[in-house]
């Protein structure tokens, strides 16, 4: 007894408990393949370099509008906020692709993802800047103002320094997150990081191998961003903050 | 002539109700395990010591810096390869568990914390007992800090719950997925969708803001 009953052509007749650890790690073929691993790593962290920097500069322009007293531009970036911030990132990058796919507006897989992650990012962020501005009380305005400093002058020495100390952390945040998010690619047949992955794993069938590797790739990659990114405030700040 | 594609009708409905319903179960599992654990694994962080910390520290690191999709991936075809292949329902609800377990704890963590070391003492020192200064002093203060922070989780918690639909879960994404292959009818399905989860998450996410705005004052 004991004996292997197995037929090639039917993967799901195991051992005869049918219980057990009955799965052979195959590492060779993922590391043949690193290269593109490699690669879709660097998709994904340029997919979401990207996302972060188009959604500072749209975040930023949202904040104004909010903070604006100005009725059409204050509800349309009100609108942008809470539509990104109450739906899942998996419905924005369906409606990116699918969604606008039906109103004849054809995105390719990565601007699909690139666009939802743009949104999402823009939607907290302009929070996070409008927190970051508004935590800077009104009379330091003023205070330099009697200084004598020109307005210019006041947001650069003053309030700009001030507010990036607040909202560093966050964007952080935000950053490593949209790292993370960039995985959802994987449902829309994406090159990054999990879109790889799951290409290579459907010709190799190595599913838990490849995907391991994804897991400690995306491991590395969050936690050099953290790493990085507390050097660089260090630098910035001066260790206050 | 028949057409290849159906088009959406009312008799959709049932099915797409599913789809709410097992999006609605799913997320109040999570929460609700997630909120037990977290606040257990939270309470131990807060009171255990460095090494210990350290070491449920880089657990709960593991758990936040991998994306949840990945997680779901590895988790359903390691315990199919072990030979105990999960229902859907139960390896998405584990994983999406122990994912919030990991948010949460932070959150609890900060909470025991938050209650100063001086209000800890005067609670002793007025012949309290150790876990009558938990449960009548710290538990009470702390979560009341933590509560839009915990709403906030909890949110996220339903918004992530749709990815449960990668190992085969009929959660809502996944219903309108299939209903929208039959019907091509894309735009609309997902407008819904995306009614619903709003419909959910903008009131408690207000709420959440609210309560924070109450607080600061």
């Amino acid at each position: 007894m004991g004996a292997l009953i197995k037929h090639p052509s039917d993967p799901f007749l195991t051992t005869e408990s049918g219980q057990g650890m009955d799965y052979e790690f195959h590492w060779n073929v993922v590391f043949q393949n690193m290269p593109e691993l490699l690669n879709g790593a660097f998709v994904t962290l340029h997919v979401s370099v990207l996302a972060m920097l188009l959604g500072i500069v749209i975040a930023i322009l949202l904040a104004i509008a909010k903070m604006n007293n100005s009725k059409p531009y204050c509800y349309i970036a009100t609108t942008w906020v809470e539509i990104a911030r109450n739906t899942p990132a998996l419905f924005q990058i369906y409606m990116a692709y699918f969604g606008l796919g039906a109103l004849g507006i054809h995105l390719s897989p990565y601007v699909a993802v690139l666009s939802a992650l743009v949104f999402i990012n823009a939607g907290y962020l302009t929070e996070t800047f409008r927190g970051g501005f508004q935590s800077i009380p009104n009379t330091q305005y003023s205070a330099s103002k009697s200084l004598g400093m020109t307005s210019i002058q006041v947001y650069r020495y003053i309030i700009l320094p001030q507010m990036l100390r607040r909202i560093y952390h966050p964007m952080t945040n935000q950053f490593v997150w949209s790292i993370l998010m960039s995985s959802l690619g994987i449902l829309v047949g994406m090159g990054e990081l999990s879109g790889t992955t799951q290409r290579l794993q459907s010709l190799s069938f190595r599913t838990l191998e490849f995907f391991m590797v994804a897991a400690v790739m995306y491991f590395i990659i969050t936690k050099l961003v953290l790493i990085s990114s507390s050097l660089l405030s260090r630098k910035l700040f001066k260790g206050e903050i | 002539m028949n057409s290849l594609f159906t088009p959406l009708s009312w008799s959709d409905t049932g099915f797409i109700l599913i789809g709410v319903m097992n999006t609605v179960t799913i997320s109040i599992v999570a929460i609700v395990l997630g909120t037990l654990l977290g606040l257990a694994v939270g309470f131990l962080r807060a009171e255990s010591s460095k090494v210990v910390n350290v070491l449920l520290g880089s657990v709960l690191d593991i758990l936040r810096s991998v994306p949840l999709i990945i997680q779901l991936i590895l988790f359903s075809t390691f315990v199919g390869a072990m030979g105990y292949p999960l229902d859907p329902f139960v390896a998405g609800s584990i994983i999406l568990s122990l994912y919030t377990m990991a948010f949460m704890s932070e959150v609890f963590r900060s909470g025991f914390e938050s209650v100063h070391q001086s209000m800890r003492t005067s609670a002793r020192s007025l012949g309290m007992s150790y876990w009558q200064t938990i449960f009548y002093i710290r538990l009470p203060i702390g979560l009341r800090a933590v509560f839009p922070s915990w709403l906030g989780v909890a949110l996220s918690v339903i918004k992530d719950s749709a990815l449960v639909s990668v190992i085969g879960y009929m959660e809502l994404l996944r219903t309108s997925d299939q209903l929208i292959s039959r019907t091509q009818q894309p735009l609309m399905i997902l407008i819904g969708v995306g009614i619903f989860y709003f419909i959910i998450s903008y009131p408690l996410s207000s709420y959440g803001r609210y309560v924070e705005r109450k607080m600061a004052i």
